[in-house]
């Protein structure tokens, strides 16, 4: 019994360390940006990372809006200057705020943006070990040594399932 | 006239609704069946009043009555009937009437089914719908009635009520402002209603769980009875879903299909409850554990249901102002706050009652998997809440206004959807009660070998993106999974009864519909991920402005810029249309027409792809500008989506699925075993 709920200790504390950090890790989604001529492909490039900063929800690589258009020219003007990608993105957010990159900076109370989802799934893995603390061992029948041939298991198990749908 | 009858008929459904809530709990507390009998009629009734409402806005819809405000925001002459008729959903009030519509239809099937053996849910069953339709009527009568006509006083001031005002006279248009251009295509004809369904079906097995609650059922009767509604609902909801994504990747040219829009994931969040539900119930009815957990997974569904049009009818997605200066919004806050605390409270009522006898006893069982699936369904669901709610908290807390977009969803669910592929793979093959990493192990080594094969041939292949590989071996693993358990199953028949293989693959899976038309739902959702990876690894895009005969190319197409033709339509539309040769490895493969259409009664344009779909990929061809006067240039920008026809093929199969798993069983006294017989009953006899 002890054994068990070692073994049950031990795949929630892994499952939890996983957990983590998947949702932390970051993965390498980023594009390769060089500076330089300012194709559309490179204004594209940045500002698909930007939202439109008067529309609801629509990136700015996408906005059919005539605002959005010039927004887009701003970047490109801003390349043919020389400004990096991150320079751009922060003359955006000067000028129309934080609501104009897709995520909110991790700094101050946006924090909690992605904190909470963690610690939601930590608390959900918690609820989970607690059902499982009270697991009981299953009867010896069912033990390697025991075990019938496995087509023959099958179909048992089979027909139960059925007959219980 | 019409107008009125259909005011008149939403004002007498509403006061029928709240008789038949009275009814059935006076008929409940004093146990007189006659008085629940009236209320179930009182059910009944809401269903006719409600249609001839709808019917009468329809009415007004298609013939132009102008003077109603609802009318004029939501058609215009130059609109083709079937629109007209569709623009019921188009616009706020409208779609309230006809959310109350649905919602009163499936009540009325409800209601109609034989209700002998389970009585004693009757008149819970009654409150928790018909309370669910009367705050729907409320809105619509009250807040957002699409019957108001528009009136012009002595002053010459226009002002919008029901009844006319002392002096004033009828408003009246010679023309309205028209549907939403982004409304006017067949996916958002039938998106919509399907969504709605969903929604509303999911109502029923809500009232029944709350019934259950009420009577102190702990028995999992409610889940047998509700087993098909919420599988109805799901496949509605499921059908929206793929729908939308659809019109999305038709309409709104930005050459995807999911954007993590806050109003998209307002109708995916019920979806991921709705779906860990299904796969929890199963737990209860092989075991009778997870009672607590299935309360909690309905209530959940039901609140999200209603969260989900209240974000998206309540104007707080665009600012947490708006939602304070809505009419709306307040209300369902009111309401969704009340019906949630109201079911904790009775589920904390029936904790005890509702305690399980059975145990766990294997970390590898099925229900224990079942019970992993549902924590990555909730860590999902965690983050789909978050990251919708956290614009507004943050706007209230700090003032500023921030993007929660794809980057944060995709970084935070991918592997949760990773997790739930490869439990897809894994469950099925798990036995209830106990499994070991023996046993599982013996039942998978075959499938998990064929499997391996995809990524090695994706290696060999040249692919080198971890994520790809990782994915395309999931699915893999699940599609050889899942045609093993049709094989084995097949075979055992086979071995035993001598049926011949088809035969015998036949009748299995008509014993147990639910569980092969689970297996093909898999099937659904693998090709719907292999599409997926498709587009989020492999998409690539290239924009240009080119000269007539010039080209751009990706991914080994040439896209070349043949002609321009800008004309107007006799629907108020202006068109830009481009003709575009495409080209692969020399080879001509035809014309692409993208286009913009400007619609002048609504000031807004719309960018409509030219598209070359095959299995292996999209060819999607956007207009973005063009020279004025001369026409002869142009910008295009070209998305190259590999695989994304998985994803639509995916859906046709799993709404298959679903179909097979969800179609009734001629043996009905198999899902009637195990019932006890109702309290409510023996003292009506």
């Amino acid at each position: 019994m002890n054994f068990t709920r070692r073994k049950v200790s031990f795949l929630f504390a892994l499952m939890a360390m996983i957990g983590v950090l998947l949702i932390l890790i970051n993965p390498a989604y980023a594009q390769d940006e060089t500076p330089g001529t300012p194709t559309d492909n490179e204004v594209n490039a940045i500002a698909k990372q930007l939202y439109c900063p008067v529309c609801e929800n629509i990136p700015l690589d996408v906005c059919p809006t005539q605002a959005c258009a010039e927004w887009r020219e701003l970047i490109r003007l801003k390349l043919s200057e020389g400004w990096d990608e991150g320079q751009i993105k922060q003359y955006f957010v000067e000028q129309y705020g934080a609501r104009v990159l897709s995520s909110p900076p991790a700094s101050g109370f946006n924090w909690l943006v992605y904190i909470i989802p963690a610690v939601g799934i930590l608390i959900g893995i918690f609820l989970l070990y607690k059902a499982f603390q009270s697991l009981r061992a299953p009867l010896k029948v069912d033990e390697e040594d025991d075990l019938p041939e496995v087509d023959d298991d099958y179909v048992a198990r089979l027909e139960d399932e059925l007959r219980n749908r | 006239m019409i107008i009125d009858l259909g005011y008149g008929a939403l004002v007498i459904a509403f006061l029928v609704s709240l008789y038949g809530i009275f009814a059935a709990i006076y008929g409940e507390w004093k146990k007189k069946a006659a008085w629940v009998e009236s209320a179930r009629l009182a059910m009944l009734l809401t269903f006719p009043l409600i249609t001839i409402s709808a019917a009468s806005l329809i009415y007004a819809l298609a013939n132009g009555h102008y003077e109603l405000e609802y009318v004029a925001s939501v058609t215009s002459n130059s609109m083709p009937l079937y629109l007209k008729v569709t623009a019921l959903w188009g616009g706020q009030a409208g779609s309230l009437v006809f959310w109350s519509w649905l919602l009163s239809l499936f009540t009325t099937a409800v209601t109609l089914r034989k209700w002998d053996r389970d009585r004693e849910f009757l008149p819970w069953v009654i409150v928790v719908s018909l309370v669910t339709l009367t705050f729907f009527l409320i809105l619509v009568i009250f807040v957002e009635n699409p019957f108001a006509r528009l009136w012009q006083l002595p002053s010459g001031q226009v002002v919008e009520t029901m009844v006319a005002p002392a002096g004033a006279q009828v408003f009246l248009r010679a023309d309205g402002r028209g549907l939403n251009p982004l409304l006017r295509h067949p996916g958002m004809v039938i998106h919509p209603p399907m969504l709605y369904l969903g929604f509303v079906a999911f109502v029923v097995p809500f009232a029944f769980a709350i019934a259950a609650l009420v009577t102190n059922r702990a028995d999992d009767r409610w889940i047998r009875i509700t087993r098909r509604w919420t599988l109805v609902a799901w496949l509605f909801l499921s059908l929206g879903l793929v729908l939308g994504g659809r019109w999305a990747y038709d309409v709104l040219g930005w050459g995807g299909y999911w954007g993590w829009d806050p109003v998209e994931i307002a109708a995916f969040m019920p979806w991921l409850t709705g779906t860990a539900f299904l796969h929890s119930v199963m737990i209860q009815e092989k075991r009778g554990m997870m009672k607590h957990w299935n309360m909690v997974l309905i209530i959940l569904t039901y609140s999200l249901v209603i969260f989900g049009t209240f974000l998206t009818r309540s104007g707080v997605l665009s600012s947490v102002h708006s939602f304070a200066q809505s009419a709306i919004g307040p209300l369902f806050f009111a309401f969704i706050a009340i019906t949630f605390i109201v079911s904790l409270s009775l589920l904390i009522s029936r904790w005890d009652s509702l305690k399980s006898k059975g145990q766990m006893t294997s970390l590898l069982s099925r229900e224990a998997l079942f019970m992993y699936n549902n924590l990555l369904f909730m860590g999902i669901l965690v983050v789909c809440f978050w990251g919708v709610i956290f614009p507004l908290i943050s706007e209230l807390v700090t003032g500023q206004k921030i993007t929660v977009g794809p980057p944060f969803y995709e970084r935070a669910t991918a592997p949760q959807f990773a997790g739930l592929l490869l439990l897809m793979g894994v469950a099925p093959l798990a036995a209830w009660r106990h499994s070991t990493f023996k046993t599982l192990g013996r039942a998978a080594w075959k499938p998990t070998l064929v499997s391996l094969l995809v990524p090695v041939i994706v290696i060999i292949g040249g692919l080198r993106q971890p994520a790809a590989i990782l994915g395309f071996w999931l699915a893999a693993f699940v599609v050889c999974v899942t045609l093993y358990e049709f094989w084995r199953g097949a075979m055992a028949r086979h071995r035993r009864a001598g049926e011949s293989l088809p035969v015998a693959l036949w009748r299995l899976a008509g014993r147990n519909r639910r569980r092969y038309g689970g297996y093909i739902i898999h099937l659904g959702v693998v090709l719907m991920a292999i599409g997926i990876i498709g587009i989020e690894v492999f998409q690539s895009e290239t924009q240009g402005t080119l000269a007539q005969g010039e080209s751009l190319t990706i991914q080994g197409y040439t896209v070349t810029f043949e002609s321009l033709n800008v004309f107007d339509t006799s629907e108020g539309r202006n068109v830009a249309r481009a003709v575009v040769n495409v080209e692969k490895d020399g080879r001509n493969l035809g014309e692409l027409y993208p286009r913009r259409d400007y619609y002048y009664e609504a000031q807004q344009p719309m960018t409509i792809p030219g598209v070359r779909s095959t299995m292996e990929d999209d060819l999607y061809v956007l207009l973005v500008d063009w020279e004025p006067i001369s026409t002869q240039g142009a910008t295009f920008k070209i998305y190259h989506n590999p695989l994304v026809n998985w994803l639509w093929l995916g859906g046709i199969v799993f709404i298959l699925g679903t179909l097979v798993a969800a179609w009734p069983n001629k043996d009905k006294e198999a899902v009637r075993s195990r019932v006890s017989r109702p309290r409510y009953a023996a003292t009506k006899a």
